[in-house]
């Protein structure tokens, strides 16, 4: 474990309402430099809501969220992807069009050239430093044969690895992973939970939403568990798999 | 689909070059080798391609393009007025005003996309084409058109003791084949600006864009100023067309700004190809010649083309045809337009890949990977809570199945 006591994420009393309903009712969280901090909680208990406020896409009713100091409530989503904050997606949100290459090198030109700059004539290929770089990592993550296919024909596995390498060559402080084994069989998730392994030992902070407890068990340094839009509990794996508020909330249908 | 190289992109506009300096040559054989209708290929090519860089690399649709085009003439023309007959000064006039121009509509326009987007530019274009007519008669001289005048001051020239009856480039007239060649290498200029565009981070990006908008927030991309910036480079190429336009044509009228004029650019775009680097040069080339060439035909020179069938069936033959010819030309655009839309959904470019076999199709390595496959194994998946174990067995049965699938298919 890697963590340091540097607060990467602070969640501070966080509401969302949604027309009457609490989707998130004073949520509070740190997320600490270099741990794996999984968020767990039976359907509805405003997991993806709380990714959502966190990357910007829904603003927070009440409270903040602030990252390495900086306030993120208010911030459109490539703003804090510029920040540093990378969401990889539970569903492939590639850009289908464009080839698989193409896709890692517009994460990488957007990290080494910020949100908009203007480059109108100088050649962008795999020739180029970015082009190179974008190919060494898609080696690296076994999609070195489909560089020139296109992202929208990949089957879902590899739209999967794609996202991950796209998230991971901007080189973000912090990994946001929405339910990154949904809907795979047992072998993928076990390759998709050492994939997830290297990553954490590289020292990175990552938040993962995660149904599988196999992962979140195998994976997590600290968990919070929500239920109904609130923490119920938050701790380390063995503070929360003996926790009666959470075996009768959720662990208990799923028999770990 | 690999990157073209840096070479490749040279031959092609090279080659693009060779085709357009042989232009009298290669358009003779079908009727279409005279200077004046080969200029228009030319300028209405550089509107297509300017138009193309928006509408193919970013999806957005504009219908009033042709504002940009109708503001460029009129620059044009008051610098032809005003100070001086060379083209170089009036280029620079158009090509400034329509950018500022496209960069308030832009501005405004581009808080929306789709529909809304082209809506938004179709009303402004028609605001522009309405005040043409009415409030800015007098820069634009009304119904009556704006034209170039003997006493008009030209203050340039003036000072300079230069006089020429006509717009000229350096001294060279812009009439004739000397015209044709001025709007020529205009035009493989725009086409190299063009294919550097689309090789650049710059194109790559548009071309995310049209791909998935949301997606680029998320990649950290702030997407407005690269649309608009796209949108202003388009503008800035009608605006050089339409500079051109005013110095081959100097009476300038308003119906150049009209939706028929923006709706046809979009035509060209799409017939040729859009997306696609040549494809728009394509579309004007074929839709200009069709206005020029089909609309000259009339009902005698049909009964000559028909001349070898016999009398009773010439005469319906004759009748049915000049339905199309003539008067009738754009029936015939028309049909020509519906059967690419059905058929070849790429336009020109795409039949043409077609037929040389360079059409890549999306590599699909197994059946395990077709999209059919990859719909129902979300739906199945993705509709049940996880949490429920009845639903988890299902699922399990479900993602066995697909694995099977997968197995049976690969080699």
């Amino acid at each position: 474990m890697t963590a340091t006591n540097n607060i990467v994420l602070h969640i501070d009393h966080v509401h969302k309402t949604f027309a009457g309903l609490h989707a998130l009712a004073d949520v509070n969280l740190d997320i600490r430099e270099g741990e794996t901090h999984a968020i767990i909680g039976p359907n509805g208990a405003g997991k993806s809501t709380l990714l959502n406020v966190c990357v910007g896409v829904l603003p927070p009713t009440q409270g903040k969220v602030m990252f390495h100091g900086t306030e993120l409530t208010g911030l459109r989503p490539y703003e804090i992807n510029q920040l540093g904050v990378a969401r990889v997606f539970q569903t492939p949100e590639i850009f289908g069009d464009l080839t698989v290459l193409e896709n890692v090198m517009m994460a990488m030109l957007s990290h080494r050239d910020g949100a908009f700059r203007l480059k109108l004539v100088s050649r962008f290929d795999e020739q180029g430093e970015i082009g190179q770089r974008a190919i060494q990592a898609l080696r690296e993550r076994g999609l070195g044969e489909h560089l020139y296919h296109l992202g929208g024909a990949l089957s879902r596995g590899d739209k999967r690895r794609l996202e991950m390498v796209i998230g991971l060559v901007q080189k973000p402080k912090l990994l946001l992973l929405d339910e990154p084994t949904a809907g795979m069989a047992r072998a993928d998730t076990n390759a998709t939970i050492d994939i997830l392994r290297q990553i954490k030992d590289s020292g990175m902070t990552i938040v993962i939403i995660e149904h599988d407890m196999h992962v979140v068990f195998s994976l997590a340094d600290r968990i919070t568990v929500l239920a109904g839009g609130r923490v119920i509990a938050q701790g380390v794996p063995d503070e929360i798999k003996g926790n009666p508020k959470v075996i009768e909330a959720y662990l208990g249908e799923e028999q770990v | 689909m690999k990157h073209t190289s840096k070479l490749a992109d040279i031959a092609l506009l090279v080659g693009f070059a060779i085709v357009v300096a042989l232009g009298p040559v290669i358009f003779t054989p079908i009727g279409a080798g005279y200077p004046d209708l080969l200029q228009k290929f030319a300028i209405y090519g550089i509107f297509a391609i300017g138009f193309n860089i928006l509408f193919g690399l970013t999806g957005y649709l504009s219908f009033g393009h042709a504002a940009f085009l109708g503001v460029g003439s009129y620059a044009a023309v008051w610098s032809f007025k005003l100070l001086s007959m060379d083209l170089l000064p009036a280029v620079a006039f158009s090509v400034i005003l329509a950018g500022l121009l496209a960069l308030a509509i832009g501005f405004i326009s581009l808080r929306r996309s789709g529909i809304y987007f082209s809506i938004l530019t179709l009303a402004f274009a028609q605001m522009c084409y309405n005040m043409a007519y009415s409030v800015l008669t007098p820069i634009t001289n009304g119904e009556t058109g704006l034209r170039v005048l003997r006493q008009d001051p030209r203050h340039l020239d003036a000072m300079l003791g230069y006089v020429s009856p006509t717009p000229s480039l350096l001294g060279l007239p812009i009439t004739g084949w000397t015209g044709f060649y001025i709007c020529g290498a205009v035009l493989v200029a725009a086409f190299g600006v063009s294919i550097a565009i689309f090789r650049s981070p710059f194109g790559m990006t548009l071309r995310a864009i049209k791909s998935n908008q949301n997606r680029m927030g998320y990649t950290g991309y702030h997407t407005r100023p690269y649309l608009l910036s796209a949108f202003v480079i388009s503008g800035m190429f009608a605006g050089l067309a339409g500079a051109l336009l005013a110095a081959t044509d100097p009476l300038v009228g308003a119906e150049r700004m009209q939706w028929t004029a923006s709706g046809e650019v979009v035509l060209m775009t799409i017939l040729g190809g859009s997306g696609t680097l040549l494809g728009p040069v394509l579309g004007t080339g074929l839709i200009k010649y069709f206005e020029n060439i089909f609309s000259a035909y009339n009902e005698q020179q049909l009964q000559l083309i028909f001349a070898f069938l016999p009398d009773a069936v010439r005469d319906g033959v004759v009748k049915t045809a000049s339905l199309f010819v003539g008067e009738g030309w754009q029936l015939t655009l028309g049909l020509l337009f519906m059967a690419v839309v059905c058929f070849l959904p790429g336009g020109i470019m795409e039949g043409i890949n077609r037929l040389l076999g360079l059409k890549h199709t999306p590599k699909v390595k197994s059946l395990g990977d077709s999209p059919q496959r990859d719909g129902l194994g979300e739906m199945v998946i993705e509709e049940m809570p996880p949490s429920h174990g009845a639903s988890e067995a299902e699922k399990k049965a479900a993602e066995n199945k697909a694995a099977e699938k997968k197995r049976a298919v690969a080699p």
